[in-house]
Parts: structure tokens; sequence; C-alpha cells
């Protein structure tokens, strides 16, 4: 059988390799089908306003038996308006409410051309026939005909000061948020039913256009795995974090282990003085505080994610430089060694032809062995802020929710899944170069004959 | 070579390695040193001068003023040896052998409990909390995993075997900074058993101050032991497993000495060499890792002191912690080193 056959026989092999088939789904899924942009805009608040904050995976509803609010995106509302003195355009959304807890905020956005300064009035319409009028204010002032993109957020003063003088409920609950003023249903919960938000804009001074109307009822569970502080969705950034972890795991892995092969073989080879000189360093590197320097590298020259790489692949190679050499220590005695270089053939040929394959199943599964330990500590240091928080790494997901908090208001799924992820990934190649190394047998094959 | 040698050979790699590391250190922090060192004294000149309005105003124009705060400057800077560049053989002569005298100075802006801003009083705050720690952990962590990992290796295949040998790969596939914050909100937020900062809370005068200390230290030490003892009880596991197929097993069980006892003494007494070794290199390891550790508990340790050192960019503090956290990793890299040399004649012939 062959020695791939061998490692995929073995169940750890198996195991190993079809997490790492997933992983790399996961991460061609993260290339193609996210636009590029999308790793730049995860870092820009703007980009995530229709997202809830601080939700719970839509699936928790299920484990806590409670009607955890559903985010609910509305769009195209029914529209009318009418054309006399003033013109006027409404926009009606209606939806169904049935759950056990406030909605965290609303959001009503649109886009408007206009001229002048018309005036945008909210009311919202409760299932108990009641009506609130909550907002009242006039657009930007537009000397010649425009467009302007306009927004009201639920926790506009404004807002929640019309919600205190209209809602019944208010004087029961001093100091509470707009939407717990509008959806109370004077008992402490909120009122179950059919709402309905009235968006008019009354113009004096002419026609007015409305489009892109979007009404945001920001619920408390959202999507396959949450949200974070910031309204960014954390199964989204576990899928941009995908590539970046496999990136960094295996450019440092094989430019280490490259690296290291190389070094070790030479001296090996060569033996005598070169040897021995080239082991002095060996020792000197292997006994290098790696993490405090890659700290303080990070801080002082860089801590973009590239350089980190380099800066981690710099203080990767020295263990297989030691078992590298060892290995080209034991190969140079056999006899194709001596026939080779009998026959005139050079060094560098030697190495090549005649040592270097022979170390390969080691190097994969130093490859592969490696790869957990450069994805950990690169996570290590994005988690203490130190790597440049523009690309969504697992680590950087986890200093975010360190830096709100997420632990202290319970919310798990921005703690464990990128954990989760850092060590299934780490797990499939730990799994995986164990099982090449079983497979091939690689040291014991390398030290077995002699001459 | 005898053992004697070797040890010195070590030491003497050691030592090069130490220096190497403070030369790095320097240089990457000797030219932002300079630049604060310079404004400091431009500060100074300046808050003197204020102090002593008779000699402003005895100045014409305000490039009179200039030039003249320039020149005292100037002459601080030639007193202080700051006109030559940080490289200059001269000024990192200096710099290296007040590292290694342990003249470290005074933390531009951090201070110990005490309001101390002395540097190697600060680091010998915090430096015993994190051998406590550490070493607590190492010692909890090596006992758990020899019991289990002589348990698995007599026993090879077996389920116990194979339950440890799954454990031991699946945990240290986890961060253990990572696991840390799993355990902070299980345990300090979802049931509140133990605080979720490690930093104790009563002044280290205080009589009640080692219990409280012992108690913040828990969930740090928990996480550290659940994570780590994996992995050793595997390593004793390989090196038992290999003993046991050993005749000299064999023939003990041959004439009935119970299995237990050629575990847990024979068999563990000729593993012991190897297992010591990595004991003193794991511990080594474990003190790299406290910084992102500490961090994650706010265990006020040399670990955390690096960290803030690093985040306010506070560099008299980051070359002493840098020095201190070496010479540790270096002591027991070297012990590891040298009981290899001891327990294996093989390695000092080479």
């Amino acid at each position: 059988m062959s020695a791939a056959g061998r490692v995929l026989r073995s169940r750890a092999g198996a195991a190993g390799a079809a997490l790492l088939l997933v992983l790399a789904a996961t991460s061609v899924l993260a290339v193609t089908a996210v636009p590029p942009e999308a790793f730049r805009e995860w870092g820009n608040p703007a980009s995530w306003l229709s997202h809830p904050r601080a939700a719970a995976p839509a699936w928790a509803g299920l484990i806590q038996q409670e009607r955890i609010p559903e985010h609910l995106l509305l769009e195209g509302p029914r529209a009318g308006g009418s054309a006399g003195a003033t013109h006027t355009e409404t926009r009606v959304f209606e939806f169904d409410y049935e759950y056990d807890g406030f909605p965290s905020d609303l959001i009503y956005g649109f886009e408007a051309s206009y001229e002048g300064s018309p005036l945008l009035l909210l009311r919202l319409e409760r299932p108990d026939g009641s009506s609130m009028r909550i907002y009242s204010a006039p657009l930007p002032f537009h000397g010649e005909y425009g467009a302007q993109h306009v927004r009201v957020f639920s926790a506009d003063h404004a807002v929640r000061k019309n919600a205190a003088m209209q809602a019944p409920a208010a004087p029961l609950l001093p100091g509470a948020p707009a939407e717990r003023l509008l959806f109370s249903d004077g008992a402490g919960g909120p009122l179950a039913g059919r709402y309905a938000l009235v968006a008019d804009v009354h113009s004096a001074a002419g026609g007015i256009a409305v489009s892109g109307e979007s009404l945001v009822v920001g619920g408390r569970a959202f999507g396959l795995m949450g949200t974070d502080e910031l309204r960014r969705d954390v199964a989204t950034g576990l899928l941009l974090g995908a590539p970046i972890a496999l990136f960094i795991g295996l450019s440092v892995s094989i430019s280490s282990v490259a690296a290291g092969l190389l070094y070790g073989v030479y001296a090996g080879y060569r033996g005598g003085r070169t040897d021995e000189a080239m082991m002095r360093l060996n020792d000197v590197a292997y006994a290098i505080p790696a993490l405090p320097l890659l700290v303080m590298l990070a801080v002082t020259v860089s801590g973009s994610i590239f350089v980190m790489a380099g800066f981690l692949a710099l203080f990767g190679w020295v263990g297989v430089a030691k078992v590298s050499r060892s290995m080209a220590l034991q190969i140079r005695t056999r006899g194709y060694v001596d026939a080779a270089a009998l026959m005139g053939h050079g060094s560098g040929r030697i190495i090549r032809r005649h040592i270097l394959p022979q170390m390969l199943p080691y190097a994969l599964a130093s490859v592969a062995i490696s790869v957990p330990a450069a994805i950990t500590t690169e996570a290590g240091l994005s988690f203490l802020g130190l790597v440049d928080p523009s690309f969504p790494t697992w680590g950087q997901m986890l200093h975010d929710a360190d830096v709100h908090g997420a632990g202290s208001r319970g919310m798990w799924w921005w703690i464990v899944p990128p954990g989760v992820m850092i060590a299934v990934t780490g797990l499939a190649f730990v799994l995986l170069g164990n099982a090449i190394e079983s497979a091939t047998d690689v040291r014991s094959q390398a030290l077995r004959t002699r001459g | 070579m005898g053992l004697a040698r070797y040890a010195a050979s070590r030491a003497a790699a050691m030592s090069g390695v130490l220096l190497a590391t403070v030369l790095i250190t320097i240089a990457v922090v000797g030219s932002n040193m300079d630049v604060i060192l310079k404004q400091g004294i431009s500060v100074q000149v300046r808050t003197e001068l204020a102090a002593d309005p008779a000699t402003v105003a005895s100045f014409g124009t305000p490039e009179e003023f200039e030039a003249y705060v320039a020149g005292i400057v100037r002459e601080r800077e030639v007193l202080l040896g700051l006109d030559e560049p940080w490289y200059s053989p001269l000024r990192l002569g200096q710099s290296v052998y007040r590292v290694i005298t342990l003249d470290f100075g005074h933390a531009t802006f951090l201070t110990g409990d005490t309001g101390s801003t002395s540097v190697s009083e600060i680091i010998l705050e915090k430096l015993p909390r994190t051998i406590l720690l550490f070493t607590t952990a190492t010692a909890a962590i090596s006992l758990i995993g020899i019991l289990l990992g002589a348990l698995a290796g007599s026993r090879a295949g077996s389920a116990p075997d194979r339950a440890t040998s799954a454990f031991a790969v699946a945990s240290s596939s986890f961060p253990v900074w990572w696991v840390g914050i799993l355990m902070i909100f299980l345990l300090a937020f979802t049931y509140q058993v133990f605080p979720a900062r490690s930093t104790p809370d009563l002044p280290p005068t205080d009589p009640g101050y080692a219990a409280s200390l012992l108690y913040h230290m828990a969930l740090p030490l928990i996480t550290l032991v659940l994570v780590g003892f994996g992995s050793w009880a595997y390593l004793v596991r390989n090196f038992m497993s290999g003993i046991m197929r050993e005749d000299f097993v064999a023939a003990k069980a041959a004439i009935g000495i119970p299995r237990r006892r050629i575990v847990y003494t024979h068999a563990l007494r000729n593993a012991a060499p190897p297992i010591v070794t990595v004991l003193a290199l794991s511990l080594s390891g474990s003190l790299g890792g406290a910084i992102i550790t500490e961090a994650v508990f706010d265990w006020p340790g040399m670990g955390r002191l690096y960290f803030e050192a690093i985040t306010a960019l506070d560099l008299p503090v980051i070359v002493g912690a840098t020095f201190v956290l070496t010479v540790f990793f270096l002591a027991s890299v070297l012990a590891a080193d040298i009981l290899y040399g001891y327990f294996d004649p093989r390695i000092r012939a080479r």
C-alpha cells in the first residue's frame, strides 16, 4: 500500500484529512463566494447597521425555551401618497411581534430626493389600537432638488422623549429605553400582536421621491452564530477567518520547515567544523525566548499579519534543523551516497537527489505538526491586540469579545466558536501529521540501516 | 567530554544567548529610548526656566531664548552621553553593562503596588507570583501526568490508554488562554465560584493576603493543569510503554512481584531521566506563555507586567522584564540540558 493510502486508512489520518477538507472548502467558499470588499468591510461599523447588536444565534431560543425576539429587516412597505398644496409620501411597515422580549432597537432608513426641507413624521400603531407619534423633524435643507440619505434610530433622544410622553406605561418605567416604552403591555412584558410603523414625508416645496426604505426591528437572535457588540455577523467572521488561519499556519510552517530542513541537511552532510559551528548557532536560536520577542517586535516593528508570519517563521525552524541534521548524518553514511560521490557528483546534487527525497515524509509530517503552533501563536498575539485589526482573524474576534466583556455579559456565541475553530484547525493538522509519521515511520526508517 | 565540561559549554552557549537577547532588546527599544530621554531633558530645562522669571525676562527676542534653551539641552545631552547614537560602542557597552548588573533604572509610567517606580523593585514584586503560579501548575501537571501516564503506558491499547492519548491530542490543540476565557465564563460569571480577575483585593500587608492570593490563583491554576496534564500523560505513557516491553519487567513479573509495584517503582524509576529532563524544559515553555495567560486572568505577575510595559511603551520596564524573563527561561533550559547530559552520556560524547 502506498504511504498516502496508509495515512488515509488510519482512523486519525482519515479524521484529520476530512477536517482539513472541510476547512479548505470553507476557505474556498470564503474567498470566492464572499466579495473581497467583505474583508475590508469587516472593521467598518457602517456596513453592519442592518444587523442587531449582540444578538444570540437564532437557534438559541430552542435551547432556552423562550421566544427570543428575532431580528426583523423589513423592506418594500405599503406605499401611498397625495399631491395637493403639500406633497405627501406615506410608507407603512406592518409586522407581527410575538416574542418574550423587547426589540433591541428600531432603525428606519430611506433615500429621499426633494427640494427645501420636508417634514418627516413617524407613528407607531400598536395592536391595542393606540397610536404614538414617535418622531417629527425636518429633513436637512436642500436648496436645489437633490438626494439625501436619512436614518432615524430609536436611540435618538427625541424618540425616547416622545415615547415617554405618550406611552401609558411610561410612569412605571422611568429611564427605560424607547423600545421598551413603545412595545410595553403595561405589565412588564411586550404587547403581542400586529404593529405598524407609518412614515410620512410632507413637502410644501414640490415633489419628493422616496426609495430604498427599510425598517430594522432589532432582535436578540440572528443568523447561524449571532452577532457581536459591533453588530457584525459572527458566522461571517468565522468564515472569513478560515483562509487567513490556513494562510498563516501553512506559510509559516512550510517556510520554517523548509529553512530548517536545508539548514540541518547542509550541516549534517558537510559535517566537521561546519556542522559544529552551525549546530552551536542552532543551540543559541533554540534557547531564545520567542514569545516576549514576538510581542516586542509586533509593537515596535509592525503589526501587519504578513510581517507577523515572517517573524513566526524566524523562530520556527530550529527544532526541524536539529532533527534533519541527525537524519542527514545517518543517510550520508549509506552506500549510494558514497557511490554518487565517487561518481563525481557535487554535494548540491547529492543533497538534492539522494538526501532530500528520503526526508520528504518527515518534512510533510513536520509541516502538519507545526501548523497548530503557528496558528495559536498568531491568535494569541491577535488576542493581545498586537496584530493589525483590519483582518477578521479568530484571535482578533476573541480580542474584541474580551474588550467588550463578552464573558460577563453571557455572550457565549462570541467566545466559544472562534476558539473551537482554532482548536479544530489545529486538531486536523496534528491528526494528519501523526498519521503521516506513523504510516511512514520516518525517523526509524532513516535511522534503521547504516551503510 | 566530562559532565563538568559539558555543563560549562552549555552555560557558555546560554550566556551567548543572554547577551544576544539583551542586544536585540536594546536594538529594538534603543532609538525610541533616546528620543524619550531627549524630550525629557528639554521638558526639564523648560520647567526649571519657568520657575526662574528673572532669567527669562533677560532675553530680548524669543529666538535668543530658544537658542539659550537649546544650548543647555545640548550641554546636558553631552553630560549624559546622548550626543552619541545608542549604537555607538561606548553607549552600547554601557547599556549592556547596566542591564547585566540589574541596574534597570526607573519606569516611565508604571509603578509597583507600593507606588515605587524603580524597575528592580517592580520586578521583585511580580516575579514571586509568576514563579508561584507556574511552578505550582507544573508540579500538579507532572504529578497527574506521571500517574496517569504510568497507568496508560503499563496497559498499552487498553481503554484508559486510548482515552489518555485522545485527550492529549485534543487538549494540546486548544490554546491555554482560550480555555482560560471559557473557565472565567463558566466558573466566574455563570457559576460564581472563583473571582474573574486574579489580582488579590487585599494589600500585601493584610494578614489575609496569602489566603486571598491562593483563592485568586485557583482559576488560572485549574486552567493550566487542565490543558497541560494530557500531553504530559501522553509523554510518560510513551516512555513507559517502551520500558514495559523490556526483559527486566517480564523477569520481575515472572518471580511474582505485583504488577502495581513493578509499574510504580521499577518501571517508573527507569523512565525518570527523560521525564525529569522534559519537566525542566516544560517549565521554560510555560514561562514564555505567561504573557498571554496572565493577561487573560489578570494575574499580577511578570507576564502581565511585560504586557503592560509593551502597551504603554515603558522602555526601562521592557528591557528589565525581558532580561529577567530570559534569565529564567535560560536557567530552566540549562537545567534541562545538564540533566539530559547527566542521564544520557551519549549527548556529551558528540
